[in-house]
């Protein structure tokens, strides 16, 4: 018999309820019992980022979590990040920065980057890079994704000093 | 409507990915769909004695179990790019090893269940007994029977210039053993219907009609009975959407089991299964008269493919070959390849496949060759490149099938860009502002010739649809390179429309039957050529009914922003919905017999590539004590004949600096002696990062449009790729004082073991005037 769980999570604002192995991974959770593919795995093993979501609020590999161990908890994914059809302001500053080209890596990276502006930092282009050295993407050689996050960092900056 | 191509457009395919609405290979599922989990071996070569799958069968919640026993056998997979006089059909992969294995992660068995953690269980469980034999892992130690083709490529009388040159200059050059490493890893999805016995297939990407092919042959089914879907790629760089083992495994399953079947490949095994590339051995000479002028050039290749043939054949040492000689005026050339098969992963391409290696070697050899004969690298250089009155040229060669005709272009012009753009960036004052407090600073440069625009064909059709938008049905496949834009963009010019009136649908078998995939940095160029006179085509026929529905003789109509007029009056104007109404049959505007709707199919044919050529620039500071190497500084200078879309051109050169840095740095697939591969997870097979990758500066030129095809262009794919591996090199000996580096990647213990070596004399001049 294999040993299930009962598991409550709110996933970008709304409560799910699933029956999980314990084995099984949030990712897997998120993807393939919620349907939210967004969520993507590029390694599997904790080094590449591309399935970075947010867990109350901190950015976690979901490859490396538990699904049991969001029981209770608040998951915030690519998904949840526009508002309707209108973009957020960082997803419309990936595509102007051309900070995407296969865009695999690119949810990770939006979520990863989400956390580290709610911190609301200076955004000084050193530091966004060292941040956003934690994920990896093959494709655009960095260049659009640090230019993305650093004119967000600066304008909600702006907005914040009104 | 302005033109849309030239311009920077925003992605077409942002919106999806952006909001995680995209569809890649493992984001369709079907209901009861099984999950398949491929069983690999763990020996680097023996005799296959017995497989005991009982365990796993009785594991529930397993569906199947199958080895070579279960499939047809002497299924192997054949070979797409075939190179005249070489025959390597006894060396092709089987899809399931049957009584031999030759590599760590050879497909032996499959498992599937209803739940993909249940087969991974299982896959555990199924037993290979295996008696070892000797593996092959050094080419060093290969014996004839070891080479699969022994080939070579070259024109002129090489041993009279070697013979009569005041000096010859030579060095081993060796290239460490890279692979692509898209982010997604492979992915498939099949459906089975069992109504029709047909199948629908969700992760095939690259050459899809090909592929199709292939599958429908080692099947016994009729091509039409297969549909290869279009889905978003994680990235290709030429190992994705090849044919592998699990391109005949997973539909074979799905039509045996009569049911959905997913296999989603894991990172660990993404790096023993999926082609490797790049591990060759140049012994390279070059002979030049006393001024430094080239006589003849000679190239002695050993290239290491694993353990089979794959489908690209010997392309790869073709292509190192057929390049090598690069944009300079080599008169007589005699280049030698020797393919050795290893008990490694085998290989195909990946990115500038040939190119980066061959660029590689000939660039140490000039770098060598400036430091012995006493001459700026630059300046060696500069007297040997063709100059623009000599071009176009032809090299008495051939390669992927097609004359050596290097076409129109000034490569001395672009060199003088690209150095008066460093000098304008001031990084000579910074590589002497460093030195001049100790440190080890560098400045490297590569020159190197790319080749895009691969024939022979690709096909395009174009419509209109009801509410009068444009649907380019393209052979392209989309990989991630932004192609659907650059397609609209090119559609859209045709009709005065905005490039978002456009839908682009890329690789779907059954709405484009007859493509050819994305490969070779040729889409925008061969498949974006159809799309433009399939464009046209459509545009014509608009005018023709709607002249008719306007009561104007064609000759006096207009199509513009979109719509058709009477020419100079905007008033008259009608739709393209509107026209498109008036082609349905039932609206009355068509003659007896007149086909209905609005579309056109082009194939667009072209006899010769189109060789782009560009430097590299780069800035480099070597840590004495660790041996770590950080790149300050990078700079692409590129001509790309025209840009259908700049910042997407910019994109492929900036990804392609930080693939081109990985291989040279970081990168390397390692075995140990008993080869076994000792680089399976992203902790030993380093991708650079963000950390690593500077900021690329770019002088993009439109200086040289291509004259093989109508839009001009030259193709982005690789050219960010293929130099990098040697200008890093270069930066490297400068910044440590030897003449030139013969291995990648420049890791860290090679850097510390050149650090403390003897001929640490020369340091070039830093001045790369
Ligand atoms: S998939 Fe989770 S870190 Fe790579
Ligand atoms: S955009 Fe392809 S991996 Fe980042």
């Amino acid at each position: 018999m294999k040993d299930q769980h009962l598991v409550t999570l709110d996933v970008n604002g709304r409560e799910y309820e699933v029956v999980l192995e314990s084995r099984r991974t949030l990712a897997d959770v998120l993807r393939q019992d919620l349907g939210l593919t967004g969520t993507h795995l590029g390694c599997e093993h904790g080094i590449c980022g591309a399935c970075t979501v947010l867990l109350d609020g901190e950015p976690v590999r979901s490859c490396l979590v538990f699904g049991v161990q969001a029981d209770g908890r608040s998951v915030r994914t690519v998904e949840g990040l526009a508002d309707g059809d209108e973009l957020s302001d960082l997803q419309q500053a990936f595509s102007r920065c051309h900070g995407l080209q296969c865009g695999f890596c690119t949810p990770g990276f939006l979520m990863l980057a989400e956390a580290y502006l709610d911190t609301e930092p200076a955004g000084d282009p050193e530091e966004v890079r060292d941040v956003v050295s934690a994920n990896l993407c093959r494709c655009t050689g960095y260049q659009g994704i640090v230019e993305a996050v650093t004119e967000v960092a600066a304008a909600r900056r702006k907005q914040r000093d009104g | 409507m302005a033109d849309q191509v030239g311009q920077r457009t925003p992605r077409k395919e942002d919106r999806r990915l952006l909001t995680g609405t995209a569809t890649f290979g493992s984001d369709v599922q079907f209901p009861r769909m099984a999950h398949a989990r491929v069983v690999r071996s763990l020996v680097a070569h023996g005799a296959i004695t017995a497989i005991d799958a009982s365990a796993a069968r009785a594991l529930p919640g397993v569906v199947d179990v199958v080895t070579a026993a279960d499939v047809p056998t002497g299924l192997a997979i054949p070979v797409r790019l075939q190179v005249p006089d070489t025959d390597v059909s006894g060396r092709l992969q089987p899809v399931l090893a049957a009584t031999e294995v030759r590599y760590v992660g050879e497909p032996v068995a499959v498992v599937v269940a209803d739940d993909p953690y249940v087969a991974e269980d299982a896959s555990g469980l199924v037993t290979v007994d295996i008696d070892d034999r000797d593996p092959l892992v050094d080419v060093d130690d290969a014996t004839e029977a070891d080479v699969v083709a022994d080939f070579g490529l070259g024109y002129g009388d090489v041993d009279t210039a070697f013979g009569r040159a005041a000096h010859v200059v030579a060095m081993d050059v060796a290239v460490g053993r890279h692979t692509a490493v898209p982010m997604e890893p492979r992915a498939l999805t099949v459906e089975y219907q069992p109504a029709t016995d047909s199948l629908s297939v969700y992760g095939a990407t690259k050459v899809p009609v090909f592929n199709r092919q292939v599958l429908a042959g080692l099947l016994g089914m009729d091509e039409s009975a297969i549909r290869m879907h279009a889905v978003d790629a994680g990235g290709g760089f030429g190992v994705r959407g090849e044919f592998y083992p699990e391109d005949f495994l997973v539909p074979w399953l799905a039509r045996r089991l009569r049911r959905a079947v997913s296999w989603v490949e894991d990172r660990a095994e993404h790096l023993v299964a999926v082609n490797h590339s790049r591990q060759q051995r140049h012994r390279v000479e070059a002979a030049f008269a006393a001024d430094g002028t080239i006589l003849g050039l000679r190239d002695d290749v050993r290239h290491d493919n694993g353990a089979y043939v794959r489908t690209h054949g010997v392309i790869v040492p073709e292509l190192t070959l057929a390049m090598l000689p690069g944009p300079y005026r080599v008169p007589a050339y005699r280049g030698r390849v020797r393919v050795v098969l290893t008990n490694k992963t085998p290989c195909g391409t990946y990115r500038a496949p040939g190119r980066y290696e061959g660029t590689t070697a000939r660039e140490q050899l000039f770098d060598l060759a400036a430091a012995e004969l006493g001459l700026d690298r630059v300046e060696l250089r500069r007297r040997n490149l063709l100059g623009s009155d000599e071009l176009p040229h032809t090299r008495a060669m051939h390669t992927l099938g097609t004359d050596v005709v290097l076409d129109g272009g000034d490569y001395v012009r672009l060199l003088d860009r690209a150095l008066a753009r460093v000098d304008e960036l001031g990084w000579r004052q910074l590589v002497d502002a460093g030195r001049a407090e100790g440190r080890l600073l560098g400045l490297g440069l590569a020159v190197f010739l790319e080749k895009s625009g691969l024939g022979p064909y690709d096909t395009a059709d174009v419509e209109i649809t009801s509410t009068g938008r444009v649907r380019v049905l393209s052979g392209g496949t989309s990989l991630g390179q932004g192609i659907e834009t650059a397609l609209a963009q090119i559609a859209a010019d045709e009709f005065g429309v905005p490039y978002d009136a456009v839908d682009v649908i890329n690789g779907d078998t059954l709405l484009q039957p007859y493509g050819t995939g994305s490969w070779a940095s040729r889409s925008t160029v061969v498949a974006g050529s159809a799309v433009q006179r399939a464009a046209r085509e459509v545009a014509v026929r608009v005018r023709e009914l709607g002249a008719r529905l306007l009561e104007a003789a064609p000759d006096d109509v207009e199509l513009v922003d979109g719509a058709v007029r009477v020419k100079g009056v905007p008033g008259s104007a009608r739709s393209l919905a509107e026209v498109w109404q008036a082609a349905q049959p039932r609206a009355g505007w068509l003659a007896a017999d007149e086909p209905a709707g609005l579309a056109a199919r082009h194939r667009f044919t072209v006899d010769h590539m189109t060789y782009p050529y560009g430097a590299h620039v780069c800035a480099v500071e070597v840590d004495p004590g660790t041996g770590n190497v950080q790149v300050l500084r990078y700079l692409v200078a590129y001509e790309i004949g025209r840009a259908v879309n700049p910042t997407l051109v910019e994109g492929q050169l900036r990804g392609g600096v930080a693939q081109g840095m990985g291989g040279a740095l970081l990168e390397e697939l390692v075995y140990d002696e008993q080869g076994q591969p000792q680089s399976t997870t992203f902790m030993d097979y380093l991708l650079p990062t963000a950390a690593e990758v500077p900021a690329v500066d770019l002088v993009v030129c439109e200086d040289a449009p291509a004259a093989t095809n109508p839009l001009g262009a030259r193709g982005a794919g690789e050219g960010g790729v293929t130099a990098a591996g040697a200008a890093v090199a270069s930066a490297v000996s400068d910044a440590i004082g030897v003449p030139a580096i013969g291995k990648l990647p420049v890791d860290p213990r090679s850097v510390v073991r050149l650090l403390r070596s003897e001929d640490r004399t020369t340091r070039h001049s830093v001045a790369l005037s």
